[in-house]
């Protein structure tokens, strides 16, 4: 009991410091609400946008009707180009494809002759590359249909495959990436703001001041991970209703409460970690090179940026000690599946116990920093 | 030498000058001119203004309204003050302030000289000659860190008189500073004065017993003048035969006391009888080391129940740790302490119950209101709602805090505040109170009224202090004391006693002869080896750009960051091992998709066509699905990312030559992934398709009726340049260095210069004649050189750990990372504009830059296929270009004329971005 108000009291006065500071609020809502906006519209599918030249040298109806369907929404608006450009756009990278028709490309097809249209890939992209290549030969070989029998609409094929995406019908990026983007910026914040926390107080010698105090280091610990968890979890939820619902129109399939009970989790567990390197740092420097060394893995290895299961083995076995790669699951599940809590107790949990092992990291690590700093 | 010091009367005209830090005002409409030639001497305690008047007089502060001339010129012209910087030192307040405790005292004033464009024989004379006086020539390669107090001024003192100036300014050089120190300071202050008549002095102190050399005093308080006269006018007109008298009496005729005096507490007798239970407080051979440093050296004492007992000594003779030890914040090396028999135990709450405790460093919540300060700490001792009450109503009248309760405690004058620590600390009615230096930086008035507080404590409530004090007044009014010095108790005796039996008058002369008994080498100073500096020439007028302030700057940073190897070690071996983790991590192609079929038919021909499709190897196939709950159930919990769905009539179609359906169900929640398992699924079905040879079991007649269809009619070649065999890694191991070569070197700087903001070493380029460019691309060349070093180890990292060979111009890619070190130390430079904390500097420069970096600069998206806003950021941010670069000249193998578009791009970034910050940057403080 007496813990609890002592945490309590504690973490009411972490609110007004962190809330006190103008240039930090500031920060919070530029991570939550331009952040988010700029990261889930901006960055599309991985062909989505894809930039595509066309090197025609037939100049014929098929060729043109083939460019003309190589649009929006995979590629930009195809550019024409000509043949001393193709080496140098590549070269810097401003176009991915370029589709060449050599001369009498029509006349062949029509009389049977199986002509090959010639595609440069920039294969630096490998995915973007693979899908690339693969659309615009299914659109290669649909359009030379449709333009041999006459009929804009390509004849149905015996076999037909029926592409279906669940949970995102439309295979709109925007959702995805939304989610993505707010793991983000929950865990840089969450773990820069505990961590600062910890070695600001313990810069300006207040540290010392509480611990001299009857309350135990994990009362002291607890009231910063509760105090900056209250901070984030607010700002995400103000950030979830009103940019990712409101204004990115993402629809949120499962319970909003379980939703908002995994992120809690989640944010005790990034605090824990903030706790961690606060207190293993010596100097804001080296904090803020532990923190870039952190966030870099959180942000490119939890499956935002690739799937899970394309990593090799040995590293799928480090991500496992990422809770963000938990939590990325957790939420692709809750938000766009609908899962309930049966299907993602598994996740849960062990955000739960990395959290947990964390925090007791870094309390055994804050007594020695306190003697330490004597 | 210089003549004008002699022609003009005053040395410093200050007219109508305010000066506010947002509510707070510093100084009042003051109008004051100080005589040249001679020793002014500020007085006044802390927050009257004398610090902001000293930087604004020195041109280290900007001026806000009013005018000032120093030497002769306005002070708020940018060219004044460039001139009159080689002939201005400025000391700041604080141990060794402006100095660089990581360097030694030889290269901090080989900076100094540097930056006065001194020569390097001259430099060597000059450092020769100031060291050889004031003693500190044997020392000459100790870190200024590990000098002590006496010693770090006396530095501080050469680092000013490096540059023979006119006009010297010393903020409170010697608070905190032992009594012998002090008294050997200001000979040597005299003997300089005697050496150069010519230069005048203003300098501020907060010992009063000081303030009698000084040849004419100026007394303020509030932002005010209170009076203007030689001490000895000053005693005079107050009636009074001190000068620190003569200060209160001034200050009486200002203001009232705002605190009810305990008069009557102040008569009570000194306790007597310690025979009440064991002692408050006992400690045994405390001994505390750090590394080979001993702090506190096996001191020992007993303090009996309300008795007030003090610790009297410099900053940094061990009076804090030992306070510590005895707190149980810190272990003791050796030695053994008590609290009322108990030994000292830091896992014991309920012995921190009984002890009060304000440390020197604690200086409140600021963000909390006194109220909120006061209830926040009844709450954490869980005094209860009723016993809380009672307390404040009896603690606030009695410390005057009733007109202050409702405001923030940052914005509380020192004096308050000290009286809301004190009450803070005696909340919950401790039997102890331990306090560290509770006084430093308070008007004599108000210690005095705090003193009063104390005794009443002690007298009344039979509560025990210990009190460390520099102050030797303060020493007086306890009823014992020990002298410290360097770790070591001189003697442990009540006050009187101690001046009697070394036979002196006062208290300060028997600490120095205990002092002098401890150590009988005290090196002799003040000798008169300073007079020489006349016979150096007159400098030429200063130029405006000098590459060698450039290079002090540089030379320096390169030091100190050579002292603390921690930090580049982790950059770069924490660089090397993301690089590692992230080539490998991160793949894009996507494989062993987990899928399981579910087959309704259960016919030959749906069979054949489902193992045609496992045979693909993209696949990683999961126990079929049984029924549509099924399916939905293995899909929503994300154990599938595809599902093949076969409806029941499929064999009966085909065999009919009908137009047969297979339904493919793709976890689109990633929409990465479900595109990539689209394209996969649509290949898989057409090679299904083209096996007509082994599927012709049961696909013969689908295949063979439609073949005409499924015919290719014409063909598409593919061809993929720089990385045909489309592997990962030659696309990957090149993109991560340009991630890790800005965040690292942008974070690097950032806190570099935010430091000097922090801690106040930045104060020597406000008052040296150093450049706004001198200064931070000084600090930047060196940042620039690191990450140079760092990209040679990615480099060659990704060439042989990698095995990603370099196809295209190494010399592209040289010239490539060194724009781009540029750019990234230029992007942190601006960062650090906009912080004045190291906290804030760490956060604006990693929440700004990391997502721009990871996401928008081309590493898995490609910048052509951004969108919007994002697509802006991604053009405008120097990853994308150098990323272009790295990939071109590993994987694309291009050349330097090829990747000469990027270059041009890239090389527009650093220097923008350091000149926006250049010009960001402020020479003055505000």
């Amino acid at each position: 009991m007496r813990q609890f108000a002592n945490i309590f009291w504690l973490a009411g006065k972490e609110l007004k410091s962190v809330l006190g500071d103008p240039v930090m609020v500031i920060l919070i809502l530029w991570s939550f609400i331009i952040a988010v906006i700029l990261e889930a519209s901006g960055a599309g599918d991985t062909v989505y946008n894809a930039a595509i030249a066309i090197l025609d040298e037939d100049r014929s109806m098929l060729t043109r009707q083939i460019s003309h369907a190589l649009g929006p929404p995979w590629f930009q608006p195809p550019v024409m180009i000509a043949p001393d450009q193709v080496a140098p756009e590549m070269d810097a990278g401003r176009i991915m494809f370029v589709l060449a028709f050599p001369p009498g490309f029509e006349a062949d097809v029509i009389a049977g002759l199986i002509p090959s249209a010639q595609l440069e890939v920039d294969a630096t992209a490998v995915s973007q590359a693979q899908l690339g290549t693969d659309y615009i030969s299914n659109i290669l070989t649909s359009e030379t249909r449709a333009f041999l029998s006459g009929n804009p609409e390509a004849p149905d094929p015996a076999l037909r495959l029926e592409l279906r995406r669940a949970f995102n019908p439309n295979g709109n990026p925007v959702w995805f990436k939304s989610v993505s983007s707010l793991l983000n910026q929950l865990s840089l914040l969450t773990i820069a703001l505990t961590g600062a926390a910890m070695l600001r107080e313990r810069e300006q010698g207040t540290i010392e001041h509480l611990m001299v105090m009857p309350l135990t280091p994990l009362e002291i610990a607890l009231s910063k991970v509760l105090a900056n968890v209250v901070v984030v979890l607010a700002a995400f939820t103000l950030s979830l209703m009103l940019v990712v619902q409101g204004l990115l129109q993402v629809p949120v399939t499962g319970s909003l409460t379980l939703l908002l009970t995994g992120t809690t989790v989640y944010l005790a567990a990034a605090a824990a970690i903030g706790m961690f390197l606060g207190t293993m740092a010596r100097s804001m420097a080296q904090f803020a090179l532990l923190v870039i060394m952190v966030i870099i893995p959180i942000i490119m290895l939890s499956g935002g940026m690739g799937a899970i299961e394309s990593q090799p083995d040995i590293v799928q076995r480090l991500t496992m000690v990422l809770p963000s790669r938990h939590f990325l699951a957790f939420a692709k599940a809750v938000v766009f599946r609908g899962a309930s809590l049966s299907a993602v107790w598994f996740e849960l949990s062990l955000m739960a116990g990395l959290g947990l092992a964390f925090f007791i990291a870094s309390l055994l690590l804050f007594r020695r920093s306190m003697s330490l700093s004597g | 030498m210089k003549p004008v010091a002699k022609a003009s009367a005053s040395v410093a005209r200050i007219t109508a000058v305010s000066h506010r830090f947002g509510k707070v005002t510093a100084l009042d409409d003051l109008t004051l001119s100080t005589p040249a030639g001679r020793m002014v001497g500020l007085i006044g305690p802390d927050g009257v203004g004398k610090s902001t008047l000293m930087g604004l007089v020195s041109g280290a502060k900007r001026l806000q309204t009013g005018r000032i001339e120093t030497l002769g010129g306005d002070m708020s012209s940018a060219r004044h003050r460039a001139e009159t910087g080689r002939r201005i030192a400025f000391m700041p307040q604080g141990l060794g302030k402006n100095l660089y405790h990581d360097l030694s005292i030889r290269e901090n004033l080989e900076f100094f000289g540097k930056l006065f464009g001194q020569g390097r024989a001259e430099r060597a004379a000059r450092i020769e000659r100031l060291t050889r006086a004031t003693g500190l020539a044997p020392f000459l390669d100790r870190p200024a860190g590990k000098l002590s107090g006496g010693m770090k001024q006396k530095l501080g003192l050469c680092a000013a008189l490096i540059h023979d100036p006119d006009f010297l300014l010393l903020d409170e050089p010697t608070t905190g500073v032992d009594p012998l120190s002090r008294r050997q300071f200001w000979d040597l202050i005299d003997t300089i004065r005697s050496d150069r008549p010519e230069m005048s002095v203003l300098v501020s102190t907060a010992y009063m017993e000081e303030a009698e050399r000084f040849e004419h005093l100026i007394a303020m308080n509030d932002g005010c003048v209170l009076a203007e006269a030689s001490p000895a006018d000053l005693r005079m007109q107050t009636g009074t035969d001190t000068v620190g008298a003569a200060y209160v009496s001034l200050l009486e005729g200002e203001i009232a006391s705002p605190i009810a005096s305990p008069q009557a507490a102040l008569a009570a007798p000194a306790p007597t009888n310690a025979k009440e239970g064991p002692p408050a407080i006992k400690a045994e051979g405390l001994t505390k080391r750090f590394g080979d440093f001993t702090a506190v050296d096996a001191v020992s004492f007993e303090i009996s129940r309300g008795e007030i007992f003090g610790f009297l000594g410099s900053n940094g003779c061990g009076k804090t740790t030992t306070m510590k030890m005895l707190t149980g914040l810190t272990p003791a090396t050796t030695g053994e302490a008590w609290i009322f028999g108990q030994p000292v135990d830091a896992q014991n709450l309920d012995a921190r119950r009984r002890v009060g405790f304000m440390s020197q460093s604690f200086s409140l919540y600021g963000e909390l209101t006194v109220r909120e300060n006061l209830l926040l700490h009844a709450r954490l001792f869980h005094l209860g709602r009723d016993l809380t009450a009672r307390r404040m109503a009896d603690l606030v009248p009695r410390f005057g805090l009733e007109p202050y309760l409702d405001q923030g405690a940052a914005s509380l004058p020192l004096g308050v505040r000290q009286r809301l620590s004190l009450a803070v600390a005696v909340i919950h009615a401790p039997d102890i109170l331990i306090l560290d230096e509770p006084t430093s930086g308070v008007d004599p008035q108000a210690r005095d009224a705090f003193w009063d507080m104390l005794t009443d404590l002690a007298r009344r409530e039979r509560v025990t202090i210990f009190i460390s004090t520099h102050f030797m007044d303060e020493g007086l009014r306890c009823d014992r004391i020990s002298l410290m010095h360097a770790g070591k108790v001189l003697v442990t005796d009540a006050p009187q006693a101690i001046i009697k039996a070394r036979g002196m008058t006062t208290l300060e002369d028997a600490f120095i002869a205990h002092m002098l008994d401890a150590m009988p080498q005290a090196a002799p100073v003040g000798d008169t080896e300073l007079a020489v500096t006349d016979t150096q020439e007159t400098p030429a007028a200063p130029p405006r750009f000098s590459l060698r302030r450039l290079l002090a700057f540089t030379t320096r940073e390169a030091m100190q960051v050579r002292r603390d190897p921690v930090r580049l070690v982790f950059s770069f071996i924490g660089s090397a091992i993301l690089l590692l983790i992230m080539s490998f991590g991160i793949s894009q192609e996507v494989r062993e998709i987990p899928f399981a079929t579910f087959d309704q038919d259960q016919s030959p021909e749906s069979r054949a066509y489902l193992s045609g499709f496992e045979e693909s190897g993209w696949f990683l196939e999961r126990p079929p699905i049984g029924d549509a709950v099924e399916l939905e159930r293995r899909m929503a919990n994300g154990e599938l990312a595809l599902a093949l769905q076969i409806p029941p009539d499929f064999g009966v179609s085909v065999r009919r030559g009908e137009v047969a359906e297979v339904a493919a169900l793709i976890d689109g929640t990633d929409t990465n992934r479900a595109g990539t398992v689209e394209s996969y699924v649509a290949g898989a079905h057409a090679h299904v398709l083209a096996q007509d040879a082994q599927s012709a079991l049961a696909l013969s007649g689908l295949i063979a009726a439609r073949g005409a269809d499924q015919l290719p009619l014409a063909s598409l070649e593919p061809r993929f340049h720089y990385n045909p065999a489309m592997e990962s890694l030659p696309a990957i191991g090149p993109s991560i260095p340009p991630l890790l070569l800005l965040l690292f070197p942008a974070i690097l700087m950032a806190v570099s210069v935010a430091r000097e903001k922090e801690i106040g070493t930045i104060t020597n380029f406000y008052v040296t004649p150093t450049g706004r460019a001198e200064f931070l691309i000084g600090k930047q060349l060196v940042y620039i050189a690191i990450t140079l070093l760092n990209f040679v180890i990615l480099t060659v990292l990704v060439v042989t750990v990698l095995d990603v060979p370099l196809r295209g111009s190494p010399a592209a890619l040289v010239l490539g990372a060194l724009l781009y070190a540029v750019a990234a130390t230029g992007y942190g430079l601006l960062v650090s504009m906009m912080a004045r904390t190291q906290v804030t500097a760490v956060f604006a420069a990693a929440i700004l830059s990391v997502m721009p970096t990871l996401q928008f600069s081309g590493m898995i998206t490609p910048v052509s296929s951004l969108e919007g806003p994002a697509r802006i950021v991604g053009t405008l941010w120097p990853t994308t270009w150098y990323m272009g670069l790295s990939v071109g000249a590993f994987t694309k193998g291009l050349g330097l004329s090829e990747l000469s578009g990027h270059l041009m791009r890239l090389a527009a970034f650093g220097p923008v971005l350091t000149a926006l910050a250049v010009l960001a940057l402020r020479k003055q403080e505000r």
